[in-house]
């Protein structure tokens, strides 16, 4: 059975110059392994092939059963001279979050 | 020594709300409130309008802010600590007293001074982001290093009921209170590490009250419409509970102070401050009442040798023009359009960005692929250090209503100036601190 992330974790995009961050948080921490085991920094980079032009580097805090990516090289050069309209990408949590699973 | 001490967080960007700062305040019983208004190019755009009226550089809604708090602050024996100094914390000071003399207060403002340090930035000096050096990327504006809580704390000593900062790392706005109150020893890493954690989570305001959280179908949160500013009962052995004023709006729970704990945090073992190496893998959240969170762990280890500068300069000009479609092909007759443009203009830009809003403008193509919008909005963007060009995508835009396909409607065109935000390092020696006290 395949779902989107949407409806088993939240997320919120925060930005460092051309730097991406997403956190991804389980609703039930019982699913905290599943998204350990499905969501890896390849299936992250894969979804947002568009937007993620560096690597991707996963960090665990397994106590808060929270996992979050750091995306170099993602946002169209860096905040104050991107294009995009959303040139912080606050909107790219909800990218995350349609990923299937 | 005091055993617990209540710090608000009444804004945490320079366009916040004023009123949930008001309510903090009022109702609060805060001990210090903090005001958080200065973001990476916020300084630099104050540097221009300083340099353009010496009266100026300060936060542009610090009148509107003191304004309302200042008669509260005093009333509530509460004391401010804000950057809403920016590029000319002594012009703001300035302002503060003129507001004060016009309602009759009496009031001490202590002005933080040392972070602007353009005259020590040559630009040669390599940049963090691509190892070029900072003049490569364009005329330099502004030099602001990133100070700590060792640039507040002889302000904290006088009796100054405001102290005002320019460039402070957001978290020491925070920390520099508590070290202040309890004590706390300058290499006491560890307990520096968890006041840091503390200053992280309220920094962003109403980010942890529900902002920038709530979703109405999986992550619903009351009252959003007066969504209440945070505070943090922080205790003397580094823990803390952060909660709101009652009857304000949102929630606090493991939710939203996770979602916080990691926002804009690019190695949470490793969070760089000017006071501390903070490590954020080690706190602990326990839902302990209603909208009441408690937060233990954390720790540090010891501080960076050198400090972040934040350089900005001239990026050029930023074009963008849009024209919406409806109905029958609305995609189709969109991408029509955006195809005339980048024919007609799309070589004299390095790069011309096409949208089409309501489809991929935000997320891409990939994930909209099988999306078919009623209606879209086309936006085209590009940058041009000539400001001409610049102004020539919204005009192309523009000119579609007659020269493009049937029944665009709605054209706006805009341009803005530029400013691109880079960073360096420079040494801690370099940097002279110093405080300077106004009175009404």
């Amino acid at each position: 059975m395949s779902r989107k992330l949407a409806e088993i974790a939240h997320s919120r995009a925060g930005d460092k110059g051309n730097t991406l961050i997403l956190s991804l948080i389980p609703f039930d921490p019982a699913d905290f392994d599943f998204l350990m085991e499905k969501v890896t920094t390849e299936k992250v980079k894969e979804h947002l092939v568009h937007q993620i032009h560096g690597e991707v580097v996963r960090y665990v805090l397994p106590d808060l059963k929270a996992i979050q990516f750091t995306c170099f090289n993602a946002l169209g050069g860096g905040v104050t001279t991107s294009l995009a309209m959303d040139s912080h990408g606050k909107s790219l949590s909800y990218a995350l979050l349609e990923m299937e699973v | 020594m005091k055993q617990k001490l209540r710090i608000g967080c009444g804004a945490g960007f320079s366009g916040d709300r004023l009123e949930p700062a008001l309510i903090l305040t009022e109702k609060g019983n805060l001990d210090y409130l903090v005001l958080e208004c200065l973001a990476e190019r916020t300084i630099a755009l104050a540097q221009k309008r300083k340099k353009q009226n010496p009266e100026t550089g300060f936060d542009i809604l610090l009148e509107r802010r003191i304004e309302g708090l200042l008669p509260l602050l005093l009333k509530h024996d509460t004391r401010l600590i804000s950057n809403m100094g920016a590029a000319n914390p002594m012009a703001g000071a300035k302002k503060i007293l003129e507001i004060a003399r016009s309602k009759g207060l009496k009031v001490k403002v202590a002005v933080v001074l040392g972070d602007d340090v353009a005259s020590f930035v040559s630009g040669g000096e390599p940049s963090l982001e691509g190892n070029k050096a900072l003049e490569s990327y364009g005329p330099i504006i502004s030099a602001n290093a990133y100070l700590g809580v060792s640039s507040i704390l002889p302000a904290l000593a006088t009796d100054a009921q405001i102290i005002l900062t320019g460039r402070v790392a957001d978290p020491s706005l925070f920390l520099a209170p508590m070290i202040h109150e309890f004590g706390w020893k300058e290499d006491d890493f560890d307990l520096l590490g968890k006041g840091t954690v503390l200053g992280h989570l309220l920094e962003c305001a109403g980010q942890i009250t529900g902002g920038y959280f709530a979703d109405p179908l999986s992550k619903p949160i009351p009252d959003m419409h007066i969504l209440g500013h945070p505070f943090v009962d922080v205790f003397s052995d580094g823990t803390g509970l952060i909660s709101k004023v009652e009857g304000t709006g949102g929630a606090i729970t493991l939710q939203t102070v996770k979602e916080q704990l990691l926002y804009e945090v690019i190695d949470p073992s490793n969070y760089y401050t000017p006071d501390v190496i903070a490590d954020f893998t080690s706190v602990g959240f326990e839902q302990v009442g209603k909208d009441l969170v408690k937060v233990t762990g954390g720790g540090g280890k010891s501080k960076p040798e050198q400090l972040k500068v934040s350089v900005g300069y001239h990026a050029g000009f930023l074009g963008e023009g849009e024209i919406s479609y409806g109905g029958a092909h609305a995609l189709e007759r969109a991408e029509l359009a955006g195809e005339i443009i980048r024919k007609r203009i799309g070589t004299l830009f390095e790069k011309l960005r096409v949208d089409f809003i309501g489809m991929n403008s935000l997320h891409g193509d990939e994930l909209s692929k099988n999306s078919n919008p009623y209606e879209v909005r086309l936006r085209v963007a590009g940058i041009s250090r000539e400001e001409n060009l610049a102004r020539l995508i919204g005009e192309e835009v523009e000119a579609l209503y007659t020269n493009g396909p049937a029944g665009g409607g709605g054209a706006r065109k805009s341009i803005q100036e530029v400013i691109g935000v880079i960073s360096t390092l420079l040494e801690r020696e370099k940097i002279e601190l110093g405080i300077q006290i106004f009175e009404s």
